[in-house]
């Protein structure tokens, strides 16, 4: 059952009918805001009754979330998020169920929760902030901070090779893998809509501005005057293209590599490589391309999710042996009875 | 080689006696199948109507070397024509297959017991083995039992001669030789054992035909050798009537919390990760799927409990299984249940710690852990089973109490109950306390942490309710709204709201039922697995004029409300615990009363001699 076969009608939503009572509590001109406005724009458009919709964090600045969501939320303990919220679809495979994390939460102290509920494909949205510090303890690296990163933990420089979320995803097979950008409203749109058709679970990494701690973290992408030159924009079915003037693109090396390539001089569109959101090797290889750094879906593709093949179990004993018979349970093996 | 069923009239002229009881222990090497003949040997003397206890005890790995002290595997039984409390201190039989059993196990068995003895395991490698020189079979070593030694391994070999079995398979029946022997000499019927070989091996016809054959040479062996002059009686006991099946502490755990779903009317949601001695839960629920029992091999610990309250927060029952070491770990999510108030279940079958500790021994030390092991003041539920069929009604309770308080209970249990067994008297569904959930569906003056006035539980809703949505989470709420609050005075309050609805549990809890007279010269205070030993050895020390009773505490936290009164009534309080004295800190500390402990940490249950001793002991004192 996915999560678009449970939508039902309803009086249409906008986004206010998303935004709660609370006042938020991000610091002035944090990327959070722009990523709350972007899920809190698409949700009315899904199709799905508020009240089925929850939303489940970990701890850091990421995991205020649900508190601004007027639907169904859960702010739970630090990294756990993936766990909490694999037991309530489970049991629960009618509701959205929206995991929200960090760096930090996601990848350090949940990043097991993380991997075991990538690989299961258990059937929830997962949004991983990724600013590359620590934003709630003020300021110390985290796992995904760069080599040599000087923080308030590392006053030497970080020493600490760091994670590469879409390969963390990749490498454990999730079945729908993207990345986005706070400030980038439409891909973040897409993104989001795309992970709630995609039936079963999905990862979404979202590179986000934490302007006290590590301002500028994703300068290099969101800067208008060299964004085009440094992002990659990923769509299914079409060559893999960039540059400001459109002159750039990712072509297979004889050995297997992906080259950069400029186009002329004898190396026409049709030399490039097209997107394939099926093709695993590729998403595999775009993971650890950064510059250009890719934008958009790398992988999807469906497999059974989790919460579905546990039911459909249930289904099948109670179809083969009815509705359990407690009493007849109570007598199962050897009894005697006792005048 | 002819096999018949009937006695024949040199069996039958043999003397029958009659014995009250009768404690046996089986030891082998842990290839040996001396559990499954235990198990057998329970069935068989659970349908003669006797009343019954068995202590397994199994070393933590799964094939230490062959023949080596460190691989012997070990189940005792006790068997009586009287109510029976424990497995027995020690054995009356001893019957071991092979020398490192021997040494293991010789020091138990009581002054002029039976050494039943497997000769064939008795070679110079396995003499080498356990570390002897020479014999002890025939040594005159061992002059204080009854030594008879039978060739076990020959005869089993000689009776599948003709089956074309590889040695080592052949080899494998003798166990079935030993329960054949032990089933004529103690008057076991064994129809129920061949029924159960043919039923566990019907994929290998083989086996059914050599194990049945083994089985009923080992019987054959007793009526007509010469060797056993007497054959035992124990009479069926007189226990309550009613339908009796023979259960583990684990499997009773399973079912009782099965049974409290389905009166619920909801699901049930096991998050687990494997650990001894608690795996065995996990095992059975999985196979409940019928009842719509989910089962979730989680990746950790942690995430088994987070995902059991995921679960609970979606409105079904969820509950985590572990041991020790794995509590532990799950702490910091049973606080967030503490916190969000939502109801779960968490097991806890203990064994010796700390850390790894003894994971295939008993041990109760993790009382403190279940009541105080969490950061700040974080109040929930304890409840202790005594024995491995209380194991039901416990599993049972501690779903109803965190579904009507909507609170994390924590069930208390140990790797005693969990892999003892005993008769258990099967409940009906319909007899068992109703377990009323009500969710609340009504958007007029909601809010996630308005209390019931009687319980101080809030109320609990289904995500997908429309008009309900709220946020819950770990950071302190705002009395009644539950919107996240750093206000001071609040915290205070909501810090005894907490503890006040986990003391509104006492609502709950019935009379201390006092065994023996409510006043007198000593109380014995027990909770958990030491029921048994502490009860029999009550029962014995008043039937000589002691002015002893017993208290067994199934609630921990909060404690029964009129515990206190109860305390005043005798002279001395004694507690026997499995531990340093964790429960008689507690009774200190809330009665200001002079407990005193009476203390094992062995990885062994109470020998009732042992709390006979201590009790005598404290009077003394």
């Amino acid at each position: 059952m996915s999560d678009a076969a449970t939508a039902t009608a309803t009086p249409k939503l906008t986004r206010k009918d998303f935004i709660s009572d609370q006042d938020v509590r991000w610091c002035p001109g944090c990327g959070d805001y722009s990523i709350l406005a972007q899920v809190q724009r698409v949700m009315p458009e899904l199709g799905v009754p508020r009240e089925r919709f929850v939303f489940v964090s970990g701890i850091g600045c990421s995991s205020r979330f649900p508190y601004y969501m007027n639907t169904y939320g859960f702010h739970s303990i630090h990294g756990r998020a993936p766990a909490i919220a694999s037991g309530l679809k489970i049991a629960r495979p009618d509701l959205s169920v929206w995991v929200v994390t960090g760096d930090g939460d996601g990848l350090s102290i949940g990043g097991n929760h993380l991997i075991h509920a990538l690989r299961r494909n258990v059937g929830l949205k997962i949004l991983l902030f990724n600013n590359r510090i620590y934003g709630l303890t003020k300021g110390q690296y985290s796992p995904t901070s760069e080599i040599g990163k000087v923080t308030k933990s590392t006053p030497f420089g970080s020493v600490d090779y760091p994670f590469n979320p879409i390969a963390v995803a990749m490498g454990v097979d999730a079945s729908f893998v993207a990345r986005t950008i706070d400030v980038e409203a439409k891909s973040l749109q897409d993104i989001l809509r795309r992970a709630y058709e995609h039936p079963g679970g999905a990862f979404i990494e979202i590179l986000q501005n934490c302007n006290i701690f590590n301002d500028g973290a994703w300068e290099r992408l969101t800067d208008k005057a060299t964004k085009a030159d440094t992002v990659l924009l990923l769509e299914h079915g079409k060559p893999l293209i960039f540059g400001k003037n459109r002159d750039k693109g990712l072509r297979l090396g004889a050995g297997g590599s992906l080259d950069v390539v400029t186009l002329g001089n004898g190396i026409s569109e049709s030399d490039l490589l097209v997107h394939d959101e099926r093709n695993r090797p590729l998403a595999y290889m775009l993971a650890h391309l950064e510059n250009p750094t890719p934008i958009g879906v790398f992988h999807a593709m469906a497999r059974p999710a989790y919460e579905d093949a546990m039911a459909r179990q249930v289904d099948a004993a109670r179809q083969k042996q009815g509705d359990g018979d407690i009493n007849a349970l109570f007598k199962r093996g050897e009894t005697w009875v006792v005048e | 080689m002819t096999v018949e069923t009937q006695v024949d009239e040199a069996a039958a002229a043999k003397r029958k006696e009659q014995r009250e009881s009768v404690v046996i222990r089986f030891a082998g090497d842990s290839g040996d199948g001396m559990q499954l003949t235990g198990m057998q040997f329970t069935t068989e003397s659970a349908l003669a109507g006797n009343d019954i206890g068995t202590l397994p005890d199994f070393p933590a790995e799964i094939r230490a070397p062959a023949g080596t002290l460190a691989g012997v595997s070990g189940f005792q039984l006790n068997f009586s024509s009287l109510d029976i409390y424990t497995p027995g201190d020690n054995p009356d039989v001893l019957v071991v297959m092979n020398p490192a059993a021997l040494k293991v196990n010789i020091g138990d068995l009581k002054a002029g017991g039976l050494l039943l003895a497997d000769r064939d395991g008795f070679d110079e490698a396995n003499l080498k083995k356990a570390g002897y020189q020479g014999n002890p079979l025939e040594n005159g070593s061992l002059a204080k039992c009854q030594i008879v030694t039978v060739d076990m391994t020959g005869m089993t070999l000689r009776t599948l001669e003709d089956l074309k079995l590889s040695n080592k398979v052949a080899t494998r029946c003798k166990n079935f030789f030993a329960l054949g022997l032990c089933s004529w000499l103690y008057s076991r019927p064994i129809e129920p054992t061949i029924k159960w070989i043919q039923d566990k091996f019907r994929k290998t016809p083989e086996l059914v035909e050599a194990n049945t054959r083994v089985l009923k040479a080992g019987y054959h062996y007793g009526e007509t050798t010469e060797m056993f002059a007497v054959q035992y009686e124990v009479r069926p006991a007189r226990i309550p009537p009613g339908t009796y099946r023979n259960i583990t502490g684990n499997s009773a755990v399973a079912l009782g919390l099965v049974a409290a779903a389905k009166k619920a009317g909801l699901p049930l949601f096991l998050g687990s990760y494997p650990i001894t001695p608690a795996s065995d839960i996990l095992h059975e629920l999985s196979y409940y799927k019928q009842f719509g029992v989910l089962t979730f091999q989680a990746e950790d610990e942690i995430a088994g409990v987070c995902s059991a309250l995921g679960a609970s927060f979606g409105g079904v029952i969820g509950v985590t299984t572990s041991s020790g070491p794995g509590i532990a770990l799950k702490q910091e999510a049973i606080n967030l249940a503490v916190m969000v108030e939502l109801p779960l279940v968490i097991c806890n079958v203990q064994r010796g710690g700390p850390s790894t500790g003894l994971p295939t021994k008993t041990e109760q030390a993790d009382l403190l852990q279940a009541i105080f092991g969490r950061n700040s003041d974080s109040p929930l539920p304890v409840i202790a089973a005594a024995t491995p069929a209380d194991c039901f009604a416990a599993a049972y309770e501690a779903t109803r109490i965190a579904v009507k308080y909507m609170t994390p209970v924590i069930l208390l249990t140990d790797g005693y109950l969990a892999n003892g067994s005993e008769p258990w008297n099967l409940p009906r569904f319909e007899d068992l306390a109703p377990i009323p959930v009500e969710f609340r569906t009504d958007p007029n003056g909601f809010f996630p942490y308005l209390r019931d006035p009687k319980t101080l539980a809030r109320p609990w809703v289904r995500p997908g309710t429309p008009g309900l949505e709220h946020r819950i989470g770990g950071i302190e709420k705002a009395d009644g709204t539950g919107n996240i609050s750093y206000d001071p005075a609040n915290h205070e309050r909501m810090t005894h709201a907490r503890a006040r609805k986990v003391e509104a549990v006492q609502q709950d809890i019935p009379p201390t039922v006092v065994r023996g007279e409510p006043t007198g010269d000593l109380l014995v205070v027990g909770w958990g697995s030491t029921f048994g030993s502490i009860a029999a050895a009550v029962e014995q020390l008043r039937e000589q004029g002691t002015r002893v009773s017993q208290v067994h505490l199934r609630h921990l936290n909060p404690l029964p409300p009129d515990l206190g009164a109860v305390l005043k009534g005798f002279k001395k309080i004694l507690v026997p615990e499995m531990n340093m004295g964790q429960l008689r800190m507690i009774l200190r500390a809330t009665y200001l009363v002079d407990a005193v402990g009476l203390n094992k940490i062995q990885g062994q249950p109470f020998k009732v001699s042992e709390i006979a001793d201590g009790i005598r002991r404290a009077l003394e004192g």
